[in-house]
Order: C-alpha cells, then structure tokens, then sequence
C-alpha cells in the first residue's frame, strides 16, 4: 500500500492530538501549534487531491486490524480531499485575518481554550469529511457542535452567551433528529457503513418493503442537517452567533461548520441513500421549496439590518437557500453547482467577515451602517475586499459568485417543473442582493457627514463665508494603512485572489465536483 | 487652462460626477434621498416632561403583557400550533415505528453478519470477554476515541464559560461563593463520607480494571470515581480536596489520558492498515492483563470520565479550583 494512503487518517488524528495538547500549553504556543497543524493537514490534503487524481479511483483505508463492516473506514476520493484541502485553506486564512481581534477581545488565560476550539473543529470537519460510517460521523458532528459554541461564547458578552445557548438548543435538535433517522436506517438495514447502507436500502426500495420508515429516516436526517446548517425556518440562531462572535469564529462558522453539515448531507444523499432513491422521495421537493423561500426572506431580513455583521450573517440564510435549492433540484447538474456554491460562498462569506471588521475599525468599532461613511477610503484594503467580496455575492462577472449562479440557472433549465420558479428566485434574489450589499458599498465610499461645524469668526465677530469650516470626523474614525495590520492585509488580499481565481478558472474546480460525485456511487 | 466645455456644463456630466464620488467631494445620499433638512428641535421644560409621561404611559400600556390582546392572542394560537406540531410529529414518528421490522424476530435485517461475527468471534479476535468492550474499544476504537474527546471538549466549553481565574479579589470571592452558607464540618456527612469514599473509589477503580471480563468499563467507572471525589469535596471542601485535585492536575491527567489513547490507537490503526503484524499480545482471555490495548483504554477513558465529572462540579460550584 502506497504510503500516501495513511495521510488523511494522520491529518485528522494529528488535528484531534493537537487539541489536548493545546491545553496543556500557552496561549502563544497554543496559537503556533494550531497555524502548524491547520498548515499540515492542508499539505496533507493536497497530497491525497494529486494522489487520488492520479489514480483515478478513491481508496478505503481501515482503521484497525477488522475491516470494514466491523470495523471503523474512512475513505478518500477527489472530492473528499478537494473539500478538505477547501477547508484547511479557508481556516487558516480565517484565522490570520481574526488575529489582532483575537488577542484583544479573548482573555490572556482562555486564549488556549480557542485553539484547542479551532483544533477539534478541523478534526471535527475532517473525519466528517473522510468517513465512511455513519456512525462515526455522528460522533464527530458531537464534537463539531460542541466547539462551535465554544467559538461563539468565547468572546465573553451577554450577547454571545445568550447566541451560544440558542445555537446550543438548535444544534442539539437538530443532532437529535440526525440520530434518530440514523437509528431508524439501522434498524432497516443492520449497517452503519455507507456503501452496505446503500445496497440494503436499494434492495429494500426494489422489494417495496419498509417504504414509510425510510421516508421517516430520510425526512428525520434531513430536518436534522437542515436545522444545523440554518435552512430558512430554522435559521433565527444565525445573526446573533455570527454576528457578535471574535471575527474569526464568525468566518469559520458561517463558511466551514454549516458546510461540513451540507457536505455530510450530500454524503447521505449520493453515498448512503443513493441519488435514485432521494430523487424518487417527496423530501427534495420540501427542501426546494425552503430553499426558494430562505433564499428571498433572508435577503429581505439582510436588507432591514442596520448592524453590517448581522447583514452578512443574515446573507447567510439565503446563500444557504441557493444550496438547497441546488439539492432540490434533484439533478446531478444541481448538486454539482450547489458543491461549488458550497466552496464560493465560504471563499466569499470569510472575506466578507473579515473586511467588515477592518471597515469597523477604521470606524471606531462601531457595526452600525451611520457610522461607516468613508470607512472604505479610510482602510483602503478593506473597503476594495468588501467591494469585492459584495460584487461576488451579488453575482458579477469575474467573481466566484456569477459562476455558481450560472450554474443554478444551466441547472434548472434541465427541469421541466422547476424551471421558472428557480429562474424568478434567482433574479428576485439577485435584486434583493444588490439592494443591501451595494447600499454597503455606497455607504462605505461616500463621504464622512459632517458632525460638528465650528464657524471661524472674521474680526467683527460675523461668520466668515464660504471657508473657515472645520469638517470633524466623529471619535475613533482613523486612517488604517496596509502595514499596520498585516496579518488581516495578508488575509484579504488572499481571500481577493481566491475569489477572483475561482471566478476566472472555475472548470478545473467544476471538473474534480464532477469526477468526484462520479467516484460517490 | 483650456476647455472645450464650460465649468457648469462639465459639471453636469456623468464623468464628473463620477469624479466627484470617487473623490469624496459628493454624497450620493445628500440631494437625492433626504429632501429636506430636518430643523433643530425646540422643546421647553413642560412639553418635555409631558414626552416623558407620555412615553411611560405608552410603555406600560405597550408591555402589559397580562391584558395586551394581540400577545394572548398570539401565545392561544402559539400553544395550539405547538401542540398540533408535537401530535402531528408523534403521529409521524409512531407511524414510521410502526411499520418498522417487529422486535425479536429472527430474520431481522440487523442480526446479519456484523453481529453474527461480534458475537461468535469476539472473543478470540478482541480477547475481552465482555463482548461489548471488545466493540467499542477494539472493533470501533475510533468512535470511542472520538467520544472521549467530546467529554474532554465539553470540559472546555464549561471552563470558557464558567471559569473566574480569580481575577475578583479573593475576599469579594468568598461572599459571592456559595460555600460561605453551607454548613461547615458536617458530622454526619463527614462521617459517612470518611466510610463510603474509599469504598466508593476502589469500586471505581475495579469496575474501570474488570471492564474487559465482567460488566463495566472506562466510562461506568471513571462516572463512579468522579462521584466519589465529589462526595469528598462536599464533605470536606476545596482546601482539603486541592491538596491532590487542582486545575494543573485536571490538565495534566487528561492531556496524559487522552494522548495515550490517541498515540496507542494510532500505532493500532497504523498496522492494522497497513498489514503490519502488531506487536500487542491479546494474552489469556479472563486473565486481568489480558485483550491487547482494550485494558489502558479502558483506564485513559475512566481517567477522562471522572476528571470531567469532577471539573464539572467544581465549575459550576466555584468557578475554578
């Protein structure tokens, strides 16, 4: 066996070490730490991507001496190791993008406590990612809505507290439900690994027997995922946990922790139910009506915000929507667009977290839309990343967002039924878009207002016309150059590069999804 | 300077307005959505504490909840969508229970090979004579791995949320501490604690021991040793408790615990995949010292288990150690 096979096991028992290990170190040691591990898994990822796009075919490796029905599988092919490189990627560049906000807004004696956060978290988003069995999958999920409250509450305010609990109760249904479909599945069919799973419930749905409770299972599984990754109707945890958390936690859960759940959800729907058997069930068509309808309300609740990181958080909704919507359609054509969006909207969503937080400094720390004006000439490299990270939202030419939007539209038009209501979501939703992230950018371009005029008086104690009026900027408002934090710089302008890429080269990307999702069944 | 158009008709164009924006001289705000500046408000003393008033009365009408008719509206329908909600996803729930394959039978799509090969083989492949160790530490070692780390993860999260580090000076501490009206040296309960603790740890420390040959485990276990520190702690307090428990301990016992498990598993897994002849032996099955790794996993899984229990007491009882 090829030693390349062992990596993805040793990326995640390197990230899941690491976690312990954080807790006995620093917090500075504990940061190191983690910035080496994210950096190794990624390597690792890559060398797995190439590995498997040599080959051709994924590989299974068995972790242990029994294989796999009794013992423990992971298994890696294309798209495994292109969203796990995604995801690494992605971290560590939230990650550098968050630093100073970290150091300032979580205390010196918690500071490891995060680190040993961000690790499980990968290790979370990595065995969710390679495994073949559901079960395990279960137990990772546990771990990954475990930490995800721990990045939102570690930042100690009433609001992040109180964000923490609601996401707590959601999360924790929505594991409930995935547990129970999956209790339901294994009694149907005696397996917990994907690919037995799937011939069992394809000669089950041949015989027609036990047809309710695997649409009971499927139902449950799906609600379950749904409510963990903020489908409309179960979305309200969503602004508050994105929007007052440290920079950096906000940017990984918005773009990695709801994506790992849609990953592990395309995971059930090709790997373990079979795509034949989810299309032939009502369920697709229930999540692509919520789908339309978080896509239009979570614009429409974006649009009345008046806090810039609760609009983007709100913007989440409806990306979210988009994927479903994707998955609705019931084609492969609409599940390969939604894995793009998947990678776009976390390309895009992270940048968008972290400009916000330059355009807030250069603001006095103040989130409210009256106070940003100028804010982008004022931090000149955060107002052209939220610019861009806006343009790719919104759907422009050039920018990761156009492209998937191009492919939710080539998708629906395969659909006889669900055509024009795909085609009239995505315009309305592409309007509503425009509206609040243009309104930000026209915002953050225009002019400072002026606050306090003081007249300079002539001699004779009249005011002197036309000059002689000092413009005040309001407190806190401050030139930030590039230099001053380069972390953040670093961050944006990768994050700048990634979207642009994306947006310009997107069929090599659409090429692996493709082949990917062919190595799935 | 020569022009080919006018100032003001230059002005008027679309490229110098433009300009202008990107420049920062206009706002497109100004002159386009606000028609009208607002005048400076004039209020005297009266008509302000008339505003005053008025808003209190405005309040309380608007937040008397016990006679507002939209909000016992709102909370008859809420009850009765919840209520609608709750039978209608029981109905669900029991419809799809019901059609599910009848309890106990034989030809059940469960009793297949996976269990057929737990049962008849477990034994001789794991060692353990307690066929269910032998799955979750042997056959599916990787999902207990992952278990253990939800506990050790659990524990962070409580002392990210709970933990005081002792920045509030000791003696506003101790007031706000909930030890101050406890009663101190209990007799009783000291005396019980002094007979049962011993009792209460060894039984711990065998069922964590004996979890590969009878009954029990690192999780049972580790729960049995961490209700006995707790019964020690209530009984006697912290100072004597923190002369063999405190935070560093905590720390490094887990962090011991779990990188044993993680890096012993890891070799495990290593050779497994690879073909590689492992070197453990699975030794005498009944005998203490037998069934490979199952019995130091078993004892870093019940280090974890009561370390985490124990955390979890003091945490929410003190905030720290």
């Amino acid at each position: 066996m090829d030693f390349i096979r062992n990596l993805p096991f040793f990326s995640i028992v390197l990230s899941l070490f690491s976690g312990p290990l954080s807790s006995i170190l620093g917090g500075k040691w504990a940061k190191r730490v983690n910035s080496v591990v994210i950096g190794l898994c990624g390597a690792m990822s890559v060398a797995v991507l190439w590995y498997v796009c040599r080959t051709g075919e994924a590989f299974v490796y068995t972790m242990g001496h029994f294989p796999a029905p009794w013992g423990n599988e992971i298994r890696a092919g294309i798209l495994e190791a292109l969203m796990a490189v995604i995801f690494c990627a992605i971290m560590l560049l939230c990650m550098l993008g968050g630093a100073r906000e970290r150091e300032v807004e979580i205390e010196a004696s918690r500071q490891n406590l995060y680190y040993i956060m961000v690790d499980l978290l990968l290790c979370s988003l990595l065995a969710l990612i390679y495994t073949n069995d559901l079960f395990t999958a279960y137990v990772f999920v546990e771990i990954n809505t475990i930490s995800a409250c721990g990045l939102i509450m570690i930042r100690r305010n009433g609001r992040t507290i109180e964000a923490a609990a609601r996401y707590m109760i959601m999360s924790l249904l929505g594991s409930g439900l995935l547990l129970l479909g999956l209790c339901f599945l294994y009694d149907l069919t005696g397996h917990l690994l994907m690919s037995h799973i799937r011939e069992s419930v394809h000669a089950l749905v041949a015989g027609g027997m036990y047809q309710r409770p695997l649409l009971v299972a499927i139902c449950l599984m799906c609600v379950g995922l749904a409510i963990k990754s903020a489908l409309f109707p179960f979305h309200n945890w969503l602004p508050d946990a994105y929007g007052y958390s440290t920079v950096s936690s906000a940017a990984i859960l918005s773009s990695l922790v709801s994506k790992g759940y849609i990953f592990l959800l395309v995971k059930i729907f090709c790997r373990v139910i079979g795509f034949d058997v989810f299309r032939g069930s009502k369920v697709i068509h229930v999540l692509f009506v919520f789908g339309i309808a978080g896509m239009i309300m979570g614009s429409v609740d974006a649009i009345r915000e008046k806090d810039i990181r609760r609009m983007i958080a709100y913007s989440s909704v409806a990306q979210i929507g988009y994927i479903y919507m994707g998955f609705g359609l019931g084609t492969m054509e609409g599940v390969i667009a939604s894995i793009y969006h998947v990678i776009c909207h976390a390309a895009t969503k992270s940048l968008l977290f972290v400009a916000a937080s330059g355009i807030t400094d250069a603001s006095g720390g103040s989130r409210y839309f009256k106070d940003l004006n100028g804010a982008g000439r004022r931090n000149t490299l955060a107002g052209i990343a939220f610019t861009v990270g806006s343009l790719s939202m919104v759907g422009v030419p050039m920018f990761a967002g156009f492209i998937s939007k191009l492919f939710f539209s080539q998708a629906a038009v395969g659909h006889e039924i669900k055509m024009l209501p795909t085609l009239i979501a995505l315009a309305i939703s592409t309007v509503l878009n425009a509206v609040y992230f243009m309104k930000t950018v026209i915002r953050i371009y225009s002019p400072v207002k002026i606050t306090d005029l003081e007249e300079k008086h002539t001699e004779r104690g009249e005011p002197e016309k036309g000059m002689g009026k000092v413009i005040r900027p309001p407190e806190g408002y401050k030139e930030i150059t590039i230099w001053q934090q380069p972390a953040k710089a670093a961050s944006m302008i990768l994050f700048i590069l990634l979207n642009i890429l994306l947006g310009l080269n997107s069929e090599p990307l659409i090429g692996l999804i493709e082949r990917g999702l062919r190595m799935f069944s | 300077m020569s022009r080919k158009v006018s100032r003001e008709q230059y002005e008027k164009t679309i490229s110098y307005r433009l300009k202008s924006w990107l420049e920062g001289s206009r706002d497109l705000y100004v002159g386009n959505l606000e028609m009208r500046p607002q005048s400076p408000r004039q209020e005297d003393e009266d008509t302000r504490r008339q505003h005053r008033e008025d808003q209190k009365k405005v309040r309380a009408r608007v937040y008397d909840t016990e006679h507002n008719r939209e909000v016992l509206l709102f909370k008859k329908v809420y009850r009765i969508f919840s209520l609608l909600f709750c039978v209608l996803l029981v109905s669900m729930l029991l419809i799809g229970v019901a059609d599910l394959p009848p309890f106990g039978e034989a030809d059940k799509p469960v009793n297949n090979e996976v269990s057929q090969r737990y049962i008849e083989k477990g034994l001789q492949e794991t060692g353990a004579v307690n066929i269910v160790t032998g799955m979750i530490l042997d056959y599916r070692a990787f999902d207990t791995l992952g278990e253990s780390h939800v506990l050790f993860i659990a524990t962070c999260t409580v002392l990210i949320l709970l933990r005081t580090d002792g920045k509030e000076g000791e003696s506003g501490r101790e007031e706000s501490n909930d030890r101050a009206y406890e009663p101190k040296n209990d007799v009783i309960l000291q005396t019980a604690a002094r007979l049962l603790v011993p009792f209460i740890i060894i039984f711990g420390i065998y069922v964590i021991l004996c979890g590969h040959l009878g009954p029990g485990g690192g999780f049972s276990g580790g729960a049995v040793i961490g209700a006995g520190l707790i019964l020690y702690v209530s009984a006697f307090g912290f100072e004597k408790a923190e002369r063999f428990f405190t935070g560093a301990t905590y720390k490094w016992m887990s962090f011991g615990a779990l990188a044993c498990y993680c890096l012993s598993k890891t070799y495990s897994f290593y050779t497994g995949a690879n073909h590689i002849e492992s070197v453990i032996p699975l030794g005498t099955p009944g005998a203490i010292l037998s069934s490979g790794l199952i019995l130091l996993l078993n004892i870093c899984v019940g280090v974890v288990v009561a370390g985490t229990m124990y955390t979890f007491y003091v945490m929410f009882r003190k905030g720290g150690y």
